[in-house]
């Protein structure tokens, strides 16, 4: 019964992240993370650690990706859209050049080398243990890998790295606030001009605009209708 | 399953994350690239906690998901600032770093 579940999680575990590298919607690479991380925390499951399993569930699969899809739902794909991407079929990977292609078999060349030497650095080290089922195990409510065990594992053993984990968090938190925040200036004007550049066509005067019924901004001689609506949208201010 | 199954696909997965790493262009995806190694280092310090009947491993393995937390929250609010800015989202074509 373990061994179906192992290689049922272990082939979502792999499709999963080749969904990753291979797909050219950066929003189906997030959807493939999702199956890979929650076929992963089976695999944790499997292997006892049942805490490491629910924070895998809960913080990865649940709030960073919502932040990634986020992110690529703000940002936008890569300019390849989903039909296009049907059409020229998943994974056939539009050739960018030659130099492109070239890179990008050097790339699977190295990932190819990289895989063969960590399967020689784990398996071929002649460890006995490698291919044990692992150490004993009761359960329990203290038992190996339960929330109880590994609290007080952080608490006592390891209070150092946990207090350090929370330093680097706090530093993460006003180091994404400080990166993404909206600075005022150039940019916002910039926007404001381009969303506002309809209006700035001339038009004569008497034609009926909103700016004419208020009543101030009624356009006198050698005074169109340009100018009334300039001078309206500063007394609004920016926008928020 | 016995343990050296579970290294195999920690180092299958690693593997993957690397060559994404190395060949995609979007810096989103080589992010999500890089979750992809870090979760294949993870499943490998798992199942030598396993291995040995001790939590250590499983301590190791929450540290490397605080770090990758931090690690999106930064690389993401980057991507932000480039795409405000109007630059290219290519790593290809973000050359210089100066602001």
């Amino acid at each position: 019964m373990s061994a179906v579940l192992f290689f049922i999680a272990a082939i979502g575990v792999i499709s999963g992240a080749v969904g990753v590298v291979v797909l050219r919607n950066p929003f189906f690479s997030v959807l493939a993370l999702v199956v890979h991380l929650v076929s992963l925390a089976v695999l944790f499951l499997l292997l006892r650690a049942e805490f490491v399993a629910a924070v895998q569930v809960v913080v990865y699969a649940g709030a960073v990706m919502v932040l990634y899809v986020f992110v690529v739902a703000y940002v936008g794909g890569e300019g390849t859209s989903i039909g296009e991407r049907l059409r020229g079929g998943v994974g056939s990977h539009p050739p960018s050049g030659p130099i492109g292609s070239g890179l990008r078999l050097g790339g699977a060349i190295v990932g190819g080398a990289l895989l063969v030497e960590l399967l020689i650095a784990l398996l071929g080290t002649g460890l006995e243990a490698i291919n044990g089922y692992g150490a004993g195990y009761a359960p329990g409510p203290q038992a190996y890998g339960t929330p109880a065990y590994i609290g007080k594992l952080l608490l006592t053993r390891f209070l150092l790295a946990f207090e350090i984990a929370s330093f680097l968090l706090l530093i993460a938190a006003v180091g994404g606030v400080v990166l993404a925040r909206r600075r005022g200036g150039l940019e916002e004007d910039e926007d404001e001009r381009e969303l506002l550049a309809p209006l700035h066509a001339r038009r004569p005067t008497g034609t009926g605009t909103m700016a004419e019924g208020v009543g101030s901004a009624l356009p006198g001689p050698g005074v169109n209708g340009h100018d009334a609506l300039a001078g309206q949208r500063e007394s609004v201010g920016p926008r928020a | 399953m016995s343990i050296a199954w579970y290294l195999a696909v920690s180092a299958i997965v690693f593997s993957l994350g690397a060559l994404g790493v190395m060949t995609r262009r979007n810096p989103l995806v080589v992010l999500l690239c890089l979750e992809l190694m870090l979760n294949g280092g993870n499943l490998a310090l798992v199942a030598f906690s396993r291995m040995w009947g001790n939590g250590d491993g499983q301590i190791l393995a929450l540290i490397v998901m605080t770090v990758a937390a931090c690690e999106v929250c930064i690389g993401l609010g980057m991507i932000v600032a480039i795409y405000r800015r109007h630059l290219p989202i290519d790593v290809d074509e973000l050359r210089e770093l100066q602001g």
